[in-house]
């Protein structure tokens, strides 16, 4: 490399390039690559399809064999008999005892969580305790659900002796740490946004940090908030096996978070488990309660971007 | 060296003045461009001669960057941007359906107003033109990325450093890198968008000295705002103004007589 | 009269600042909240599955005895399962960004895909199960195998790899492709040589964290059928396999407290992996964070 450029011999660049030139080649490569990303693109719409289609398929099938009146209005969920009982009323309400159980844990913690980063924190201590919220959302649900059914019940037990093994406020407990991440990170992103401006603009009213934070930064990041909770409800019907493995298989409209309950998706995991051969009614219940639970995912999901989109036009 | 760049220089001045019929790389005519509803260039005649460099001028948004990204069709990355009217490369229009741009790009280079290096080594850089262009002999890649280093000047500062990564050249460095990167596949053209902008005054000398020296080779176009600049190495000057080319002459015409008074007042500053 | 009063203002000034500090600290106890559960649960799963944790746990196959169990079928069959996870996400799921950062016009369809996506990325991994059980297993006939537990996996992450790659990508200045352009290449080789291996480092990071996740991921295997149990190994993608989670799950529903310390076992075992994924993606981040 270092040897002087003379005993080189000399060549054109652009004549070697002209030799070189394989158009044909190029210009196929060219015209195939898009459509084959777009083929790759286009599986995540089958997807979509794919989940739908199935849903409705074998959900339509369940309701040649139950009406779609005793689905919404039974209230007993007992496809165990003969006839079984086919209410998804108590499914329902398990599900929401445990997603409001786990709101109630969250969103306190949740929003301390975002004000303190956001408002007060110094970077150092951000920088701390930002990784282990996202720790905490990353911890598979399976050993949330263990913790749940083997510390946290028997803990709680210590202090409600009628709770029973399994029910619906250990579960939901432990979810709500579970989607705290998922509300603090949201909220405290959307409490950044507000702009600086603001907050000096009370500050210099001779409000304090908290009055600021509550009174000013809150309500301009109230729609940024709204949405991360949204998106946590989303996630607390959708989770799956804290409530299979700590929350029970008794479906039941009761409000006492003490005793047995199931979930939407206890269920469905309780009949992929146990044999019910397919084709049965059964086999397609759990269709029709999957399809119920996406609706309700969906409309989350839904109402969160819708929500979120807003702030945008805030400032 | 410096006494055989000086050298070089007066022949290349001698050479200039010397023989007055030159070629013509690019013939423009009545060009039109247009951003969505935005008319950016508005009947553009300009015909721009062989191994000499010629400077654009003009005040902000006059269409300057636009006219030279339109010669090597880099403007049609722009969603939304139509034209009208021929421009001639070595006599073949450039919108002709069967000039392909591939081809055009490769006979005209680029140099942006900020350094571009590409994440990757010295050497990958400069030798990343040729590779896709076939050229895979890694013999002649050597010599071609060490002919384009010391052509834009910077081999003798990176000849041990080739393979570390090209984000730790400095400012200066970086866009002399990227000349090399352009040279190396020996353009026709090399096109230039205020090549110096972003560079201190020490590596805009180093830069301006270096493109005199190409124009041994090259033809160059330069877009600058520095009006010391153009005058200092252009050959021709083309003062634009919102769209449209007021005047076009020989440099030393321009910085003394302009014949248009907007000239006159661009050039003595007071406007822009 | 004034209009305020100055002493009033100066007594309510001590109670606010008062109040400012509660407040603040109350803050920092919810927040300390979340580390104190962390620790509880670390400490509680360590203390109750490290006993166990040997090279014979790692090496033996399920068993109904405690003392003879170990995850050697399902440690492998996790890896047998990510081994379709893996070349198929990264395939699917930087293909359809690069479709979507570089090709794609801003039309409708495009539009389309995007709210799709995102929308993919809010359905409960539950009804992913129910869709591998309806295409994958029963309509394709592939069974409870290696690559349908693989292919549904596969399509649960996407939205997440997809989201990860788009950001990557959408962060190569457009400078660089402007250069790659100027040189006369053509879109894909500006696409393969320029804009893909400076966007290399942020799509593995996000792959990486997508990944993690699907290895931890349990429902839509239950769903699926995957047996909770296995004393084989799956000598092709199209054999029955079990997965890590699986034992776990199938160890914490027996009653017996020995199976619920290998259950904790097994759960060091998964979160050993997990963090060594996500220190390897941190380590990336870390070391490719701002280059242009
Ligand atoms: N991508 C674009 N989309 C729409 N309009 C554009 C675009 N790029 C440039 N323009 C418009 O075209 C006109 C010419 O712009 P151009 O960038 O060519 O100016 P310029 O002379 O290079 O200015 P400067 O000295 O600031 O670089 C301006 O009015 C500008 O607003
Ligand atoms: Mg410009």
């Amino acid at each position: 490399m270092n040897s002087m450029s003379s005993d080189k011999e000399q060549f054109s660049v652009q004549k070697l390039i002209a030799e070189k030139k394989k158009n044909g080649a190029k210009k196929r490569t060219e015209k195939i690559v898009p459509f084959i990303l777009l083929m790759t693109a286009i599986v995540s719409v089958l997807t979509t399809l794919g989940i739908l289609f199935t849903l409705l398929f074998e959900t339509f099938t369940f309701f040649r064999h139950v009406s779609l009146i005793e689905f919404l209005t039974n209230d007993t969920w007992y496809p165990f008999s003969d006839p079984g009982e086919y209410g998804i009323l108590p499914l329902i309400s398990g599900t929401l005892r445990v997603t409001g159980i786990a709101i109630l844990v969250a969103v306190p913690i949740g929003l301390s969580a975002a004000i303190y980063l956001s408002e007060f924190a110094k970077d150092r201590v951000r920088r701390i305790i930002k990784p282990i919220l996202e720790v905490l959302g990353g911890i598979p649900t399976i050993v949330y659900g263990f913790f749940a059914l083997t510390f946290v019940t028997p803990l709680l037990k210590n202090f409600i002796p009628s709770l029973e093994i399994f029910n619906a406020l250990s579960p939901g407990i432990v979810m709500g740490i579970m989607i705290t991440p998922t509300i603090a990170s949201l909220s405290e992103d959307a409490m950044s946004a507000v702009p600086n401006s603001i907050r000096q603009g009370s500050l210099a009213l001779g409000a304090t940090k908290f009055e600021t934070a509550i009174k000013v930064v809150l309500p301009a990041a109230a729609s940024g908030i709204i949405a991360s909770i949204v998106l946590g409800i989303s996630r607390a019907i959708g989770e799956t096996m804290i409530v299979s493995i700590a929350g029970g298989s008794t479906p039941n409209l009761s409000l006492d978070v003490t005793r047995s309950i199931q979930t939407m998706t206890a269920y469905i995991v309780q009949v992929a488990q146990g044999d019910a051969g397919y084709g049965t009614t059964i086999y397609y219940s759990i269709y029709a309660v999957g399809f119920t639970l996406f609706l309700f995912t969906l409309v989350m999901n839904l109402l969160a971007t819708w929500i979120s989109r807003r702030i945008r036009e805030e400032y | 060296m410096t006494f055989t760049v000086e050298k070089k220089r007066e022949e290349a001045v001698k050479e200039t003045q010397g023989k007055r019929e030159k070629n013509v790389v690019y013939k423009t005519k009545e060009l039109n461009l247009w951003y969505g509803e935005t008319h950016a260039l508005k009947n553009i005649n300009l015909d721009i001669y062989e191994n000499e460099i010629t400077a654009i001028i003009g005040p902000s948004g006059c269409g300057k960057s636009t006219y030279i990204k339109t010669l090597n069709r880099m403007v049609e990355l722009v969603p939304g941007v139509k034209t009208s009217g021929e421009i001639l490369y070595r006599g073949r229009n450039i919108f002709d359906k069967d000039f392909e741009v591939e081809e055009l790009r490769t006979r005209v280079g680029m140099v942006f107003q900020n350094p571009n290096p590409f994440p990757k080594s010295i050497y990958d850089n400069v030798a990343y033109g040729p590779r896709i262009h076939g050229i895979k002999d890694k013999k002649i890649l050597d010599q071609i990325v060490e002919k384009s280093l010391r052509g834009a000047a910077i081999w003798d500062e990176v000849k041990d450093r080739l393979h570390e990564n090209a984000y730790g050249l400095s400012g200066g460095q970086q866009q002399r890198l990227c000349i090399a990167r352009c040279l190396a596949i020996e353009p026709d053209v090399i096109l230039m968008d205020e090549p110096t902008s972003a560079l201190d005054p020490i590596s805009t000398l180093k830069v301006e000295e270096l493109v005199q020296e190409l124009k041994k080779d090259y033809s160059i176009i330069i877009v600058t705002h520095n009006m010391q600049q153009a005058a200092r190495i252009s050959d021709k000057t083309a003062f634009f103004l919102n769209g449209e080319v007021i005047e076009y002459d020989d440099t030393d015409k321009i910085f003394s007589t302009p014949s248009d008074k907007r000239t006159e007042d661009y050039i003595t500053g007071r406007f822009g | 009269m004034k209009l305020i009063d100055e002493k009033r203002v100066s007594a309510g000034m001590k109670r606010r600042i008062v109040r400012n500090a509660i407040f603040k600290n109350l803050f920092l106890f919810a927040t300390l909240l979340c580390l104190l559960f962390l620790i509880v649960l670390f400490y509680r799963i360590l203390s109750q599955g490290l006993p166990h944790l040997d090279w014979h746990f790692l090496n033996a196959l399920p068993s109904r005895k405690p003392e003879n169990a170990g995850i050697y079928t399902a440690l492998n069959g996790t890896l047998w399962m990510m081994a379709v996870v893996v070349p198929v996400t990264m395939i699917l799921g930087i293909g359809t960004a690069i479709y979507l950062e570089e090709y794609a016009k801003d039309n409708k369809f495009t539009t389309f895909i995007r709210v799709n996506i995102s929308n993919l990325a809010g359905v409960p991994s539950v009804v992913y199960g129910l869709l591998g059980l309806t295409i994958f297993v029963r309509a394709l006939g592939l069974g409870t195998s290696v690559l349908a537990a693989g292919l549904t996996m596969s399509l649960l992450i996407l939205p997440v790899v997809i989201v990860a790659a788009q950001e990557a990508i959408r962060a190569v200045p457009n400078s660089l492709r402007e250069a790659s352009y100027g040189m006369g290449a053509t879109k894909w080789q500006t696409i393969l040589h320029v804009v893909l291996p400076a966007a290399i480092p942020g799509i593995l990071t996000g792959t990486i964290l997508a990944l993690s996740r699907a290895i931890g991921e349990t429902a839509p295997l239950v769903v699926l059928g995957i047996p909770l149990y296995l004393a084989f190994l799956p000598s092709s993608f199209l054999d029955e396999f079990t997965a890590l989670p699986m034992q776990i799950y199938n160890w914490t529903s027996r009653p017996q407290a020995e199976f619920q310390d290998l259950a904790a076992a097994g759960i060091i075992v998964l979160l050993a992996i997990l963090i060594l994924m996500n220190s390897v993606a941190i380590l990336i981040r870390n070391k490719f964070q701002k280059r242009y």
